[in-house]
C-alpha cells in the first residue's frame, strides 16, 4: 500500500465515529467487541476471548454535544461528555461490553453512569494496583484479572485458554514493537513521519485487530522511510500530558506547522502502556500482572513510591534528543495538570526548556497555540545557537 | 428564627479538643513527637494513635483557611508557583499555605511531616497531592491503596489486598517513624472507643428523621463529624464528645426544638432537604443562611459520610482490627459507585421524609461531581421528588456567586412548594 493509501485508511478509521468498521468486523467474524476508555486495560484478554478490543478516545471535534451537556457540570474535561454523546446517540451500539480503567475520578464515575444508563450491557471498572509488590499489588491484580477474564469468557462465549492468552500476548508484544519502530523513525528522522500522520497510524489501532494493525504500522514505517520528504529546520520537541482526552488533529498539525518536530509524545498512551515485551513464563495472566507492576509507562495516573517525579521525562528528552518539552493537557484534567509542576521542576533542574497550554478535544481555534508553539520553537533555536 | 446563638457544651468541648491538638502539633519540634500528614476519607486514625503519632489533615487546614478567608491568598500563591487554575483547590490552598509559612488554623505554625500517609479513598487527586507534598517537604510517603467499589461490593480479595498493604507497608513505616512496635491491643482499645463514638454519631444524624429536625445534617453536620473525621476517633475524649452531643440533641428533640444555626434556633421548619456534595467554605455562613432563612433544613447529606458511612451499619470492630480498617476505608461515601450513591440518596429521601434533593456541584472535585446530574435525574425518577442543582467551589471564592446561588435555591424551594400535594399546601 502506498503511503497515501495508508494514511487515507487511517484517516477514514479516525473519522468512523459510528464504528462501522467494528460492526463489519463483528459480522464477518460472528464475534463481539469490547470498548474501553483511556488509558490502560489489558487488551490481550479481550483478544484471547475472541473479541475485538476497541479503544475509545472521545469524539474530538466530530460530534456536536447535544445530550452530553445535560450529564455534566461546567467544570470538567470534555471526553466524558463526548463519550456519553456517542453512546446516547447510538454510535457505540456495536460494543457489547465496556471496561473503564482507574485513570481518574472522571473515568471511574463514568463506569457507574454506564451501569445506570446501559443496564443490559457488560460494564466493569478496572482497579489497577498502586502497590507494586508481586505479593501484594500483584496478587490483587491477578485476582482482578481472573475475574475480568471470567467475565469476558461469559461475554465472548469462549474459554480463554493459557495458550490462546499466550498467543494474544505475543501479538500485542509484536504490536508494541512495531509502534516502537515508528517512534524510532520519528526520533531519528522526524521529517519522514509527520506528527499528524504518525498519530493517525497509531490511532488506527483503536479499532483494528492487533495483528492487522501491526502490519499496518510496519507498512507505514517502510513507506515513510522510502518517501521523498524534505527535512526542515524545525526544532525537536517532546509532548506530554495528552494521554487521555486527545488533542484535535489540527492541534497536532499546528505544532508542526509552527516549526516543531514531535519526536516523542504520550498521545494514546494505552496502546504502549507496558514498556517492552510481556514475558510469558508460566501462567500468562500472572505475566500480564507482573508486566504492569514493573514496566508500566511512567505516568500521572501511576503512583511512584520513591524519588522525584519527572526523572523519566528528563530521560526521555535525552534519549530522543528533544530540545524542549511541550505540556499539552486537557482543561480540567487533574492528573495531567497536577503532575505538570513536578515535571516542570525536573526539567528546570536540568535546564530543559518547556512551554505549556491546555486544550479541549473540540477546540476550534489554533491561532494562539500556533503562535505560542512558534515562539517556543524560535526560542529553542536561539537557545541552541547560544 | 428565634433566640440568639446558642453555645452548647459539646461545641465548647470540640473547640478545646481542636485547640489542644493544634497546640500539641505546634510543640512537636520541642516535644519530639512525630507528625504524619494524612487524609480524612479512609483515614487510619486509630492506628496512628497506637504509635503515638500526631496526624495533620491537609483538607481540614484548607477548609479552615477558607473559612478564615485566607484561601484566596493561598490559591494565588500556588497558581503563581505554576499550579493550574483548573485543578482541585484544596491542593492549591494547602500548597499556598505551606509556601507562606505553614501557619495552621489556630494561628500556630504546623510542623513539617515526618511521614506522609497516603491512604486515599474515593479520589485520585489525593495521590497527586502527596506526590507534590513529598517534593515540597522532601519526606517519605507510604501508600495505602483503597480499591473502589466498582461493582458495588467489597470482595475478600479487596480486603486481603488492603490488609496486606497495612502489614507490609504501612505498619512498618509507622514503626520506623515512631520507633514504637506495633501493638494490636492498643489498636483494639482505640477501635472500641471509635465504635462507641460512631453509634452516638449515628443517633445524632438520625435524629433528623424527627419532625421538626433538631439538627441540620449538612451545615450543622459538618461540625458534628469534626472530631470523628479528624484526629480524635478512637480517643476517650471523642467518645465523650459524642455522648454529650447525643444527649444535647436528644434533649432538643424531646423539646421539639429545631436546629441551632449561627443566627439562633431555627423555629419554623418548612422544607426538609437531602443535599449531595460538599459545602462551600469561603461563604459558609452566607450559604447556610440562604437555607435557614427560608426555613429549609438539611435532614441528610452525603458529605457527612465522606469520612465514614456509619449509618448503613459499619462500625470499627476491635475483634478484626485491620480487616475492619480495610472495610472502613472501602466503605467511605465517595468510594461507593454511582448506583450505590443513588440508592443511598433515595433511601435518605424516604427515611428522612425529605421534600427533595439539592446537589451542590463543586468545581474542584470530580470525585463527587462527575455524574451528579445523572444521580439527580435518577433520584427524581425513582422518588418523584424535585431536584435542584447549584455550582460552587469548596475554597475558591471566585466560584461562589452568591446572588446566583441564592436565586437558584429560592427557585428550587418555590418548585417544592408548587409540587407539594394540594392537601399539604392547604395545611401550610
Ligand atoms: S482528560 Fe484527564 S480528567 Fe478527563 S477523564 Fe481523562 S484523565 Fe480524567
Ligand atoms: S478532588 Fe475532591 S475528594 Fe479529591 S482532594 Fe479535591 S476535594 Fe478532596
Amino acid at each position: 500500500m502506498s503511503l497515501q493509501t495508508l494514511v487515507e485508511r487511517a484517516e477514514a478509521l479516525y473519522h468512523d465515529i459510528d464504528l462501522r468498521f467494528v460492526a463489519q468486523w463483528k459480522q464477518e467474524h460472528d464475534g463481539k467487541a469490547v470498548g474501553h476508555l483511556p488509558i490502560y486495560v489489558p487488551r490481550e484478554l479481550i483478544d484471547a476471548a475472541g473479541m475485538l478490543p476497541v479503544a475509545l478516545h472521545g469524539a474530538g471535534d466530530q460530534v456536536e454535544i447535544i445530550r452530553g451537556d445535560a450529564y455534566f457540570q461546567s467544570y470538567i474535561c470534555q471526553i466524558p461528555r463526548s463519550v456519553i454523546e456517542l453512546a446516547l446517540s447510538g454510535r457505540l451500539a456495536a460494543l457489547d461490553g465496556f471496561l473503564f480503567p482507574s485513570t481518574c475520578d472522571v473515568i471511574r464515575n463514568l463506569s457507574g453512569m454506564w451501569k445506570v444508563l446501559f443496564p443490559d450491557r457488560y460494564v466493569r471498572y478496572l482497579d489497577v494496583p498502586q502497590n507494586f509488590s508481586v505479593e501484594v499489588g500483584g496478587k490483587f491484580w491477578t485476582e482482578e484479572l481472573r475475574e475480568i477474564a471470567a467475565d469476558l469468557e461469559r461475554l465472548g462465549g469462549r474459554k480463554i485458554t493459557d495458550s490462546a492468552l499466550a498467543e494474544s500476548i505475543a501479538k500485542f508484544n509484536d504490536n508494541r514493537r512495531a509502534l516502537g519502530e515508528l517512534f524510532e523513525l520519528r526520533r531519528g528522522e522526524p521529517w519522514r513521519a509527520p506528527a499528524r500522520e504518525a498519530y493517525l497510524i497509531i490511532r488506527a489501532g483503536d479499532v483494528m485487530p492487533v495483528e492487522e494493525h501491526t502490519a499496518f504500522v510496519r507498512a507505514y514505517v517502510q513507506a515513510a522511510r522510502e518517501a521523498d520528504r524534505v527535512k526542515r529546520d524545525h526544532t525537536r520537541v517532546a509532548v506530554t500530558g495528552a494521554f487521555c482526552e486527545q488533542p484535535p488533529l489540527e492541534l497536532i498539525e499546528t505544532l508542526e506547522r509552527a516549526g516543531c518536530y514531535v519526536v516523542w509524545d504520550d498521545f494514546t498512551l494505552g496502546a504502549r502502556f507496558i514498556e517492552g515485551d510481556i514475558e510469558v513464563q508460566g501462567d500468562p495472566l500472572d505475566a500480564i500482572a507482573r508486566a504492569f507492576l514493573s514496566r508500566s509507562a511512567p505516568n500521572a495516573c501511576v503512583f511512584q513510591p520513591q524519588g522525584p517525579r519527572g526523572g523519566w521525562l528528563v530521560e526521555t528528552v535525552r534519549r530522543t534528543a528533544a530540545e524542549g518539552v511541550v505540556f499539552a493537557a486537557p482543561s480540567f484534567c487533574d492528573p495531567a495538570l497536577l503532575e505538570q509542576p513536578m515535571l516542570e521542576a525536573a526539567l528546570d533542574k536540568e535546564g530543559v526548556p518547556h512551554t505549556a497550554f491546555k486544550y479541549a478535544e473540540n477546540l476550534g481555534q489554533f491561532q494562539v497555540i500556533r503562535e505560542q508553539a512558534g515562539t517556543f520553537s524560535d526560542s529553542l533555536r536561539l537557545w541552541s545557537e547560544a | 428564627m428565634s433566640g440568639k446563638a446558642v453555645k452548647e457544651q459539646s461545641m465548647v468541648k470540640q473547640k478545646e479538643l481542636i485547640q489542644d491538638h493544634y497546640h500539641e502539633l505546634s510543640r512537636a519540634p520541642e516535644t519530639g513527637r512525630k507528625v504524619i500528614y494524612t487524609f480524612v476519607p479512609g483515614n487510619l486514625t486509630e492506628l496512628f494513635r497506637a504509635f503515638d503519632l500526631l496526624p495533620v489533615y491537609p483538607e481540614i487546614n484548607a477548609l479552615q483557611s477558607a473559612m478564615r478567608q485566607k484561601s484566596t491568598l493561598f490559591i494565588n500563591e500556588a497558581e503563581r508557583a505554576g499550579h493550574a487554575e483548573d485543578v482541585c483547590t484544596y491542593v492549591k490552598t494547602d500548597i499556598g499555605m505551606l509556601r507562606r509559612g505553614n501557619v495552621g488554623p489556630s494561628g500556630e505554625k504546623l510542623p513539617p511531616p515526618d511521614l506522609l500517609v497516603l491512604s486515599y479513598t474515593g479520589c485520585f487527586t489525593f495521590m497527586k497531592w502527596f506526590e507534590l507534598l513529598r517534593q515540597e517537604y522532601d519526606c517519605p510517603v507510604v501508600m495505602l491503596h483503597t480499591p473502589y467499589q466498582g461493582d458495588g461490593k467489597i470482595t475478600p480479595s479487596m480486603v486481603r489486598y488492603m490488609v496486606e498493604q497495612m502489614r507490609t507497608e504501612v505498619i512498618p513505616a509507622l514503626e520506623k517513624v515512631s520507633g514504637i512496635k506495633y501493638d494490636e491491643d492498643r489498636l483494639k482499645e482505640a477501635m472500641a472507643l471509635s465504635e462507641s463514638a460512631e453509634t452516638d454519631l449515628v443517633a445524632v444524624l438520625e435524629s433528623a428523621k424527627h419532625r421538626p429536625s433538631p439538627i441540620d445534617g449538612y451545615f450543622g453536620g459538618v461540625y458534628y463529624i469534626g472530631p470523628i473525621f479528624n484526629a480524635f476517633r478512637g480517643t476517650p475524649e471523642a467518645a465523650e464528645y459524642y455522648r454529650m452531643l447525643r444527649g444535647e440533641v436528644e434533649e432538643r428533640m424531646a423539646q421539639g426544638l429545631g436546629p441551632v444555626t449561627p443566627d439562633g434556633l431555627l423555629a419554623n421548619e418548612k422544607f426538609r432537604l437531602v443535599v449531595e456534595g460538599p459545602p462551600n467554605w469561603t461563604s459558609f455562613r452566607e450559604f447556610w443562611k440562604m437555607f435557614h432563612e427560608e426555613g429549609a433544613v438539611v435532614v441528610a447529606s452525603t458529605y457527612t459520610k465522606v469520612g465514614g458511612l456509619y449509618d448503613t451499619g459499619f462500625r470499627h470492630d476491635k475483634e478484626h482490627p485491620l480487616e475492619s480498617l480495610a472495610h472502613y476505608c472501602m466503605g467511605c461515601y465517595t468510594n461507593n459507585n454511582l448506583p450505590q450513591r443513588i440508592d443511598l440518596l433515595e433511601r435518605y429521601a424516604r427515611d428522612y421524609s425529605a421534600d427533595g434533593l439539592l446537589v451542590n456541584s463543586v468545581k474542584s472535585c470530580n470525585s463527587f461531581s462527575a455524574g451528579q446530574l445523572l444521580m439527580l435525574r435518577e433520584f427524581e425518577k425513582r422518588t418523584g421528588l424535585p431536584g435542584g442543582f447549584i455550582e460552587t467551589d469548596l475554597v475558591d471564592a471566585r466560584y461562589f456567586s452568591a446572588a446566583n446561588v441564592k436565586n437558584r435555591i429560592e427557585s428550587y424551594l418555590q418548585m417544592i412548594t408548587q409540587k407539594r400535594a394540594p392537601s399539604a399546601r392547604a395545611e401550610a
